[in-house]
């Protein structure tokens, strides 16, 4: 019993008690199915890549645990989120496809510009609209729904914009590979877990978790022990940029094209959720990364579940809704002393009171 | 039962991760009483409350009020409410940005037949209580436009318009002066001819002996036992909080006067002000120095210190530190300086609440170093493991939540956190506002034993005795100025003089 008790008071019990929940009705239906009941867990190499639905979600799975790093931040220190990462993604993808194709042209094989110039200018540009999302907030405090409701509903347009209204397709081998393949390994999967990688080191070796947490729980003590609030809030937007700029290169790469209308089209919602699904206060103040890293794949493990149980596009979205809200009911307060409630009940009928 | 009784706790027990909070505990409560629940910080008053009032469940135990069959247990403080047990906390659980009368019928507005609030008859009767109250406040302005002490008494006003046979003020006289003090004292001994029982928290013993007919302590979560107010004299009260009996405050300064010269001047402040708060002022400080700086709540005490650390700008004049005229745009550049400024709001501008022990500690030691020098764990334990021997801090760990000591533990985080920095000059601001008498002795001494390191200090106390046992020198503050300097002839007479100003300040 108490070695439950320590189990169950971990930070990341419940994100990962979620996904082991998502994986075991995966082995329910295949073992009732009669197919093998590890087939979700199943790896092979086909065509010399790596092929499995582990492998499909941890792929389809990576822009949102992208972005959700940096929603992460973004939601301890201001205790807001940003709501303007998919259309900024959308901005980022279209950037760098007229600067791969050049201004006007809807389609093309040969790049006007090197590679890397087009993917860092749309990676700036992304970084640039998280820096004004953090200039509003930090420094003109814009509460942060109001703040990056502008660039959610500009972003998209302005990318429009830069692609002269077209769906421009950049159909060369070399801007394909970042949502293809390195190797036989997708490359998604690795641009995931380098971003993921390089900001966990960063976390840890740095004191800049300690600043962003102190930060979003008591912002005006943190200025007096020292703290610059301001510029520590402006960062973490920058970095929710910088995040979105990228999964939105991974995402436009996948499809070859910048299609401004659909790139990251409700992937703002779904890196929120992950956050929460993560076990993290949108209240701000506390954050767990791993955990928001787990309720990304977890979401993405549900929409792969669902499509492989075979249940239509259109219909997943209602039984997607129903499993989200009983994680988050299971991760609730009330739910849980509730639960708290009962067993002390129980321990007491027990006890002979 | 007694039939004057109106509230029995028995057997009260509770444990907080790592620490037995409360064991076994009685507590009763007569009619028309008015009832000191006396203990050092985490002897477990607050949370004996807190069991009584629903925010913590307690484990064992039985409570009973008069009237209600059966044992009873609050699951929050509306339910506690309704069963006729109102409270009023040591920290104002009032909304800021809602109106006064909004605030005092939070929750129980006064409805019209369409079952819409009627916004007329909750202004009249709003405007009545303050009326009663003798507080002149217009009801329609927000919470947050008065003083923290006109709050304290608005969520007093609350309590006690919601007709309760039981009322429980948790420190509740910490930041109110002392006109506002007798204001509450004849407040509550009305209530009292009224058959109200009350439950007085307060570490202030002199106010304990004005208005309590009773007295129950406290120590290490444990009763020690309940007391007639006769039965117990100063003393053996001390005596019986501690556990021991306590050296005498009085004798800790020493009796010679240090001498400075100019060449110790470590701050020299001419002309600064912030528009608004406090209006242009001269101080000199040497090292080693102890300067007061006293006045009433809301004379520009606070203001004065928040300018020199850059909490607030300085908006003219200039400083001087160690002769070098520099300038201080936020806290960090005071800090990089050698400041530190222990804020008197601990809950807004002191603690970060979610962080623990450690973190909050080394917060300030890591904010000079900067982000990218991050202390290696091993330093970090072994500085928080040292401060809280130093300091005596009650905690179950170092890396208990801050939010889970008590309040004067917290405070004791929050100095250990200056200390850390190894300051040579720190401000501390009502470091001993809801503090036991015990730890404000040996916060005191600790301002003596920094002082004789060759460190500054300013101290703000509201107690004027506090500051004569441990100043050389005292400023004077009135309505936002700095009107005087007293550095002679210290004495409760002539500073209380000063601050009611017309008469003589030397200077």
């Amino acid at each position: 019993m108490n070695n439950i008790k320590k189990l169950t008071s971990k930070a990341l019990f419940l994100p990962i008690f979620c996904m082991l929940l998502v994986m075991a009705a995966n082995i329910i239906y295949d073992a009732a199915n009669g197919n093998f009941a590890l087939n979700f867990f199943t790896i092979s190499v086909r065509n010399g890549v790596l092929y499995g639905r582990l492998i499909d979600i941890l792929n389809r799975g990576s822009e949102i645990a992208i972005l959700s790093i940096g929603m992460t931040l973004v939601v301890s220190s201001s205790a807001g989120t940003d709501i303007s990462v998919g259309s900024v993604m959308s901005l980022a993808a279209s950037f760098c496809c007229m600067l791969l194709a050049g201004y006007g042209t809807a389609a093309t094989t040969e790049l006007a510009v090197p590679l890397l110039v087009g993917v860092l200018g749309g990676i700036l540009l992304a970084c640039v609209c998280g820096a004004f999302n953090g200039f509003l907030v930090a420094y003109l405090n814009v509460q942060p729904m109001v703040a990056t409701l502008i660039l959610f509903s500009a972003a998209r347009a302005i990318g429009l914009l830069c692609c002269n209204n077209l769906i421009v397709y950049v159909r060369n081998d070399s801007f394909k590979m970042f949502g293809g393949y390195l190797g036989f390994i997708p490359t998604p999967i690795v641009i995931a877990a380098g971003c993921i990688l390089v900001m966990a080191i960063l976390l840890k070796k740095t004191a800049l978790g300690l600043y962003i947490q102190s930060v979003g729980i008591n912002k005006k003590a943190s200025r007096i022990a020292g703290l610059n609030s301001g510029k520590i809030i402006f960062l973490c937007y920058i970095v929710c940029g910088l995040m979105a700029g990228i999964a939105g290169i991974v995402a436009s790469s996948r499809i070859s094209s910048a299609d401004s209308n659909n790139i990251g089209l409700n992937y703002e919602l779904d890196a929120i959720l992950a956050v929460a699904l993560g076990g993290n206060s949108l209240g701000g103040g506390k954050f767990n990364l791993a955990g928001s890293v787990i309720g990304a794949y977890t979401i993405q493990a549900i929409t792969t579940t669902l499509f492989a149980l075979g249940v239509s596009s259109d219909q997943a979205p209602v039984y997607k809704a129903i499993i989200v809200i009983i994680i988050v009911a299971i991760q609730a307060p009330p739910f849980n002393a509730w639960v708290k409630r009962l067993s002390a009940k129980r321990a007491l009928a027990k006890g002979g009171v | 039962m007694d039939n004057n009784v109106i509230l029995t706790m028995r057997g009260i027990s509770m444990t907080f991760p790592g620490v037995k909070a409360l064991d076994n505990v009685d507590f009763t409560l007569r009619r028309g009483e008015i009832h000191a629940l006396m203990g050092e910080n985490g002897a477990g008053k607050s949370t004996l409350i807190k069991c009584l009032t629903g925010i913590n469940a307690f484990e064992a135990g039985e409570i009973h009020v008069e009237g209600i069959q059966g044992a009873v247990v609050n699951h929050s403080t509306l339910d506690a409410q309704k069963k006729g047990i109102s409270t009023v906390y040591q920290e104002i659980n009032l909304c800021p940005n809602l109106s006064v009368a909004e605030n005092l019928f939070i929750g129980r507005e006064p409805k019209n037949k369409l079952g819409f609030i009627n916004w007329r008859e909750m202004i009249k009767r709003s405007e009545k209580i303050m009326k009663d109250l003798d507080m002149p406040v217009d009801v329609t302005q927000n919470l947050e436009e008065y003083s923290l002490a006109l709050q304290q008494m608005i969520a007093i006003a609350r309590a006690v318009d919601m007709d309760c046979k039981v009322l429980i003020l948790d420190e509740p006289t910490s930041s109110l002066d002392d006109s506002e003090v007798e204001k509450l004292f004849k407040l509550m001994n009305q209530l009292k001819a009224k058959g109200v029982g009350i439950v007085f928290v307060t570490h202030f013993l002199e106010q304990v002996y004005t208005v309590c007919d009773r007295i129950t302590v406290l120590r290490n979560g444990q009763l020690v036992g309940e007391y007639p107010i006769a039965d117990l004299p100063r003393v053996k009260l001390v005596a019986a909080m501690m556990g021991k009996d306590f050296d005498d405050l009085a004798s800790i300064k020493s009796e010679e006067a240090p001498v400075f010269t100019d060449e110790d001047i470590l701050i020299d402040a001419k002309g600064m002000s912030h528009k608004g708060t406090i209006k242009p002022f001269d101080l000199q400080i040497h090292k080693g120095e102890v300067v007061g700086l006293t006045g009433l709540l809301g004379s520009g005490r606070s203001e004065l210190a928040r300018v020199i650390y850059g909490a607030d700008k300085n908006q003219t004049g200039v400083l001087k530190v160690n002769g070098k005229e520099i300038k201080v745009n936020a806290p960090i550049d005071a800090m990089n300086l050698g400041m530190g400024l222990l804020p008197d709001d601990r809950k807004a501008e002191g603690i970060i609440g979610d962080l623990s022990v450690r973190e909050n500690i080394i917060l300030a030691m890591q904010a000079k170093r900067g982000v990218f020098r991050l202390l290696p764990m091993s330093k970090q334990i072994e500085i928080a493991d040292e401060y809280i021997k130093l300091l005596q801090i009650k905690t179950a760990s170092r890396e208990t939540l801050i939010c889970q000591l008590s309040g004067g533990n917290q405070q004791k985080v929050i100095l250990a956190r200056w200390l850390a920095t190894n300051p040579d000059f720190l401000i501390l601001d009502e470091p001993t506002r809801g503090i036991d008498i015990g730890t404000k002795t040996e916060i005191q001494k600790l301002v003596l034993k920094l002082a004789g390191e060759g460190k500054s200090l300013i101290f703000i106390s509201s107690e004027i005795e506090e500051m004569l046992r441990t100043c050389t020198k005292l400023a004077v503050l009135r309505d936002g100025e700095k009107v005087g300097e007293i550095t002679e002839s210290l004495s409760q007479e002539t500073v209380m003089k000063a601050i009611a100003g017309g008469g003589d300040t030397n200077e």
